[in-house]
């Protein structure tokens, strides 16, 4: 009998934690990645994962790890997903322990935890300040190991172009293309996992790799797969700016003692210390990120007047700092040129990573029968705001969840199910006619020049503070830049990696994309997590505690909205100039 | 008119066309590094001569230098282009593909050869499973560090295209995969598969075949400890070796 076969698209944390498992499982894999999966953007996570291992005896808890998770996304994430993540994330550690991570160590040898924001404990496994590189490496390594066994088949270099659905909307699998011969193919699947991380490129500079470039999630949002939270769009409070993109310093550098300040009367002044007493630089990204936007451009206190404030670890001990923060102090050294350890870094806000994404249920299922969705590309575990560490967390997670629940869901169906060949004859075909109409696009516009708008765009008016009126605006924007879209030309005609008319195709998701974003944020009146719109400053439980859900429609996003699970954590007000205990009395 | 930088880049339609230089003058930006140069071409793909041609082919990701995607030659030297800032590289700034590797298109080459390489040292822990079964061996913080360094790999290639005993003539499967097969004897459960991989780099292709011409150590973005990864594992091949020759007599 032949074995299941799944498909999974994406080849970082969460993509390779459910082929590991999927192939534990005895299914055999197809899995489709831009490149080699140490290319992921999951390699450029940075600060560590969260787990209440407790190995510095504090009494951490899973209960608590799950608390400050929910209280940190301002009551928006389903609680019982949330909860299965954070009971679960400390055997995910030792199991990446097991699998030869190099966690840094305390004197006894054991993993060594630090702190991050939004929390009171030490919570937080890292290697160095590369964790992301080094968990991805360690799962790359796994698969590598079953592809020497011929059970895993790696598709690098290939770009997923749409999921094909049979006559009762049941995902049968996919279409890709090899994006250096170009061709597109067809592929089989009982079941699909999506797993392509978030879709950072539609705000242009980020932290994000160029490969984040939302096309997997705009692309099955076309074909019928609902999008949740799209609004709540997480902006990194300390990244260094640059002519490319936005280079992320990770909230570590504050984890191990950094300190935010700026100039004012003359003398430093730190003011998240100031503001937020109980926190202090270690409150949530959210939080600090408004402080420094509210220094920098309501109060005028930027370095040398401009939008750019100091975070400051020229305090701390050169060598423990190489050793637990190394990857970035060298990030910042190659890139601003000053040396870290001996100068502050001068750092602002940037766009990093999208909370919302495909709305998932609790196995990791979309919408649509058969195609499941783990990592940064679905919405379920940080509701309004994400905290540090739970990023990493998350992804592997998902993965884990994905990879298990495929195996129920292939198991539960008829054995010997075929597909007819036509469904997939069908979408190849309106695949190539796509790919075709856009080698006659001879019109003006530069593709590349539409995208620096929409990124622009999205980047003053779809982040930090959110006016309604600029938000209706930014969506008559991108409708024009819709328009404009039909009047590109394209510069390179060659069948032979033809990243420009690969860069048009996405760009076209892009922009579906952005008024998901845009249109969920101007109809959410109220403030939450990371949506904050000064002329409603308010969270508004009553009429807001709930998700956003945008399905495509040819005239746009159609929004509704579904109930959040709150069963194990009452909502109450979320303050960090206090301790969390004080919000819990009142 | 604004200040330009000159870019000269060496192209190459396919895998089997002739390569050709093309030059471009790009806008000058303060902070600028070679992908945002790239970048400014696919903005506007006309050469310096006013031709207008197609925009140039590249890989990338991170742009941080933790991906090692973007790696190529410029001005003679195997390195990443994120990292490389217009302004402190002389102009015109000269851009070609790492010659070690199959071109696919312009800058782009196809480096998997060196993942290959990686599965035939076995370069992965043999876990049990993926069930949780408690934490993994203690490591001393010590053995940590070494291990850590060695585990910044990005299998980018700079250490292949320095090295002169990686070439058409040789067998030799360079420094990276070396400085892993080390890594993974060095890890307490990894040891126990050590015969193994000491048995993949003893041959033909294996450390014996490094020159000690010591140009990886140079061009390692991320300054992996390499002259120790492979001084150790010379050692450990020729006892490995040895062991097996007095077993064999």
């Amino acid at each position: 009998m032949a074995k299941a076969k799944i498909i999974v698209v994406g080849g970082g944390l969460a993509g390779l934690m459910t082929t590991v498992k999927a192939l534990e499982a005895g299914l055999e894999v197809d899995l489709f990645a831009y490149g080699p999966s140490k290319r992921s953007h999951s390699a450029c996570a940075q600060g560590g994962l969260n787990a209440a291992v407790d190995t510095m005896g504090e009494g951490d808890t899973p209960w608590e790890h799950f608390d400050d998770t929910i209280y940190g996304g301002d009551f928006l994430a389903n609680q019982t997903p949330v909860k299965g993540m954070c009971e679960t994330a400390p055997d995910i550690v030792y199991l990446f322990d097991r699998m030869g991570t190099m966690f840094n160590r305390s004197s006894e040898g054991r993993i060594l935890v630090r702190r991050l924001g939004g929390v009171k404990y030490h919570r937080t496994v890292f290697a160095g300040a590369t964790t992301g590189q080094q968990l991805l490496y360690t799962l790359d390594e796994q698969v590598r190991r079953w592809e020497d066994k011929g059970l895993v088949n790696r598709y690098e270099g290939w770009e997923f172009l749409s999921a094909v659905l049979d006559e009762n909307g049941v995902c049968r699998g996919i279409t890709a293309q090899d994006l250096t011969s170009m061709e597109i193919c067809s592929f089989k699947g009982d079941a699909v996992v999506i797993a392509t991380g978030g879709p950072g490129m539609i705000f242009g500079e980020t932290t994000n790799s160029t490969l984040n470039t939302g096309y997997a999630a705009g692309q099955l949002y076309m074909q019928g797969v609902n999008y949740a939270n799209g609004e709540f769009i997480q902006i990194h409070p300390t990244a260094i700016p640059g002519a490319d993109k936005n280079r992320l310093m990770s909230e570590s550098a504050r984890g191990e003692g950094g300190r935010i300040w700026t100039y004012k009367d003359g003398k430093p002044w730190y003011f998240l210390e100031e503001w937020y007493p109980a926190y202090g630089n270690l409150v949530p990204r959210d939080v600090a990120t408004r402080a420094i936007f509210k220094v920098c451009v309501d109060m005028g206190l930027g370095v040398d007047g401009k939008n750019m404030v100091y975070l400051d670890l020229s305090h701390k001990d050169p060598e423990e700092l190489d050793n637990k923060l190394g990857g970035i102090l060298e990030i910042y050294e190659k890139f601003g040129g000053d040396d870290p350890r001996k100068v502050p870094m001068k750092i602002f806000p940037a766009m990093h990573y999208s909370m919302g994404g495909l709305w998932v249920d609790f196995n990791q299922m979309t919408n649509v029968t058969g195609l499941f969705a783990a990592g940064e590309c679905e919405y379920q575990y940080h509701g309004a705001n994400r905290l540090g560490g739970n990023g990493m967390l998350s992804a592997i997670y998902g993965g884990l969840v994905a990879g298990r629940t495929v195996v129920e869901y292939i198991s539960g169906q008829e054995s010997g199910h075929k597909a007819k060949s036509s469904i997939f004859e069908f979408e190849v075909s309106r695949q190539k006619e796509e790919f075709k109409q856009i080698y006659k696009m001879e019109g003006k516009e530069n593709p590349y020049a539409l995208q620096k708008e929409l990124g622009e765009w999205m980047t003053r008016n779809v982040t930090v503070v959110r006016y309604n009126n600029r938000l209706q605006e930014t969506d008559n924007k991108i409708q024009e830049l819709m328009e404009r879209y039909h009047n590109i030309g394209l510069d390179n005609h060659n069948f032979w990696c033809n990243q420009n008319a690969v860069f048009i195709r996405q760009l076209w998701r892009r922009l579906q994309l952005a008024r998901v974003i845009t249109l969920g944020a101007l109809a959410r009146n109220e403030s939450r997590g990371a949506h904050y719109k000064p002329e409603f400053p308010d969270r508004d439980d009553e009429n807001w505690l709930k998700t956003t859900i945008a399905e495509y429609t040819a005239d746009g996003p159609k929004l509704s909205y579904e109930e959040v699970d709150i069963q194990y954590i009452k909502p109450r007000v979320r303050k960090y100039d206090v301790d969390k205990e004080v919000t819990m009395n009142g | 008119m604004a200040d330009t930088i000159r870019l000269k880049i060496k192209r190459q339609e396919n895998a089997e066309s002739q390569p050709y230089w093309e030059e471009f003058d790009v806008p000058y930006q303060k902070n600028m590094n070679v992908i945002s140069a790239l970048m400014e071409i696919q903005l506007n793909p006309v050469n310096a001569k006013g031709q207008k041609t197609t925009p140039v082919v590249w890989d990338c990701s991170c742009l941080e230098e933790v991906c090692g995607a973007c790696t190529m030659i410029i001005n003679k030297k195997a390195r990443q282009a994120c990292s490389a800032l217009v302004d402190q590289l002389d102009k015109p700034i000269v851009l070609e593909p790492l010659t070690k590797f199959p071109v696919v298109c312009d800058l782009m080459v196809d480096r998997q050869i060196m993942f290959e390489y990686l599965k035939k040292v076995k370069a992965w822990i043999d876990v049990d499973g993926y069930y949780f079964a408690g934490p993994g061996p203690r490591v001393p913080e010590k053995v940590r560090r070494f291990a850590y360094d060695l585990s910044r790999c990005m299998t980018c290639g700079c250490c292949m295209e320095a090295c002169p005993n990686v070439n058409d003539k040789s067998t030799f499967m360079g420094p990276a995969v070396i400085a892993q097969t080390r890594l993974f004897t060095l890890h307490p459960t990894g040891e126990a598969n050590k015969e193994e991989r000491l048995d993949a780099i003893s041959g033909k292709g294996g450390v014996a075949e490094c020159g000690n011409a010591q140009n990886c150590i140079q061009v390692c973005p991320k300054g992996l400890p390499l002259r120790r990864a492979i001084g150790e594992m010379n050692r450990l091949t020729f006892s490995h070796s040895l062991k097996k020759w007095l077993k064999a007599e």
